[in-house]
């Protein structure tokens, strides 16, 4: 599973990063986490608000900072689809 | 707590809350008569009543509103916003656009994508430029801080004015047709559309809500306690009219002044209230104030050094240009008025 966070050194960008990270810890999925800065990158994925979360180059979600829980529920979810 | 719950939250803390709003004033007042018993009328009694009065009033304000501009933020993602305001007309499209920008979640680090994305749904420049100016300036926590120290009127009147800045500056920059100053990549991106979010539910939106408490007043507090702090303990330490000279209304450069002064500064709206509560304690008057504070709020060089990337030069300085006169007719129209 491939994780980006969409979203140039914003304060929202880096708690939303540190929360992705804590949830993957927690939940013990091996995924590839990344952070993509280049303002062309981040709108070719088509999101204005930032920071936007992207799985598998699908857009889940963009301007909203979600909590750990919904984004275990999130990250477990696309953990699923992409094994199964 | 389960999910299906969240929704009756609300209705549980909502009594709690006006309890509490109810009961603030007497609570405070015995807790400083009775249990303190401390000398009533003394400068010190009276700013420690203050305090302790305006502290948790400005806060419980402040989450209720925050709460519920969070929830109906959850019915304004950035796509609808943008589908709303493709190929609006000027004013209509304005207006529209400003009124937008006070519901739709933003931050002035997203500036650019926000930009490139309603340049690329077709939204008129002069309308993307109203949008851009209002989202920043007026915004909940602004306008909470200003009513619950300065009272509704300022409040109302910062609101109406930023309004009103936003609406006739968008529509100027629109009116001068700038748009070869749009640096030219900015239309050949390859802008992907249709990430529309699933619908929220109920339980989803109040969450929503509950985490914008948690972050905005999270990060706000310190701000706030600062400021009453200021008003409080100001009162007897400098002089009344200490900068009545510099930013009173007997002169007439102190707007421009004040609004150049506010450009390069750049604070979140909390961060400035404590500076607001100083200069108009000591002399300072409303419109200088308010074309001050806009200026830090509205105009900031971050975002305008962020827009550097979609905007040539020209194009900049009559954005900042066009709002910097618009903040300043209003402060001159202040002190002229009170």
């Amino acid at each position: 599973m491939n994780i980006k966070i969409l979203g140039s050194s914003c304060a929202n960008c880096k708690t939303m990063y540190a929360r992705v990270e804590e949830a993957l810890r927690d939940l013990a999925i091996g995924a590839t986490l990344e952070k993509v800065e280049d303002i062309q990158r981040i709108i070719s994925y088509g999101i204005m608000a930032t920071p936007g979360l992207v799985i598998d180059e699908k857009v889940i979600s963009q301007g909203r900072v979600q909590t750990v829980s919904k984004l275990k529920e999130i990250l477990l979810e696309s953990n699923n689809a992409h094994s199964g | 707590m389960t999910q299906r719950k969240l929704i009756y939250l609300p209705l549980v803390l909502l009594p709690i809350w006006v309890a509490f709003y109810w009961f603030l004033q007497p609570g405070v007042d015995s807790l400083v008569d009775r249990v303190l018993v401390l000398p009533a009328g003394s400068t010190w009694t009276e700013a420690l009543r203050f305090f302790l009065f305006e502290t948790p009033k400005v806060l419980l304000l402040l989450i209720l509103v925050v709460f519920g501009v969070g929830v109906v933020r959850t019915y304004f993602a950035p796509e609808r916003t943008r589908m709303i305001l493709g190929h609006r007309s000027l004013l209509a499209g304005n207006t529209l656009a400003s009124m937008l920008g006070i519901v739709t979640p933003f931050c002035s680090c997203s500036a650019v994508p926000f930009f490139i994305g309603f340049v690329e749904a077709g939204v008129p420049l002069g309308v993307t430029f109203s949008f851009l100016i209002a989202a920043p300036m007026i915004n909940e926590v602004a306008v909470v801080l200003l009513f619950g120290l300065f009272g509704w009127k300022t409040a109302l009147i910062y609101v109406v004015t930023g309004l009103t800045i936003a609406i006739v500056s968008g529509y100027i920059i629109g009116r001068l047709r700038l748009e070869r100053y749009v640096q030219p990549w900015v239309y050949e991106v390859n802008y992907a559309t249709g990430t529309v979010e699933a619908p929220l539910s109920w339980s989803e939106r109040i969450q929503s809500g509950m985490s914008a408490v948690v972050e905005i007043v999270g990060k706000v507090w310190p701000y706030l306690l600062a400021g009453i702090a200021v008003g409080a303990g100001i009162h007897g330490w400098v002089p009344q009219d200490f900068m009545a000279g510099i930013m009173g209304k007997s002169s007439w450069w102190s707007v421009p002044l004040a609004v150049a002064m506010g450009i390069p500064l750049y604070s979140n709206a909390a961060g400035i209230i404590p500076i607001v509560q100083v200069l108009l304690e000591k002399g300072a008057s409303l419109g200088t104030v308010l074309a001050f504070m806009m200026a830090v709020i509205g105009l900031s060089l971050p975002e305008t050094i962020i827009l550097r990337k979609v905007l040539r030069l020209p194009l900049i300085f009559t954005f900042v240009g066009v709002v910097a006169v618009g903040i300043m007719i209003v402060g001159y129209v202040f002190n002229w008025l009170f």
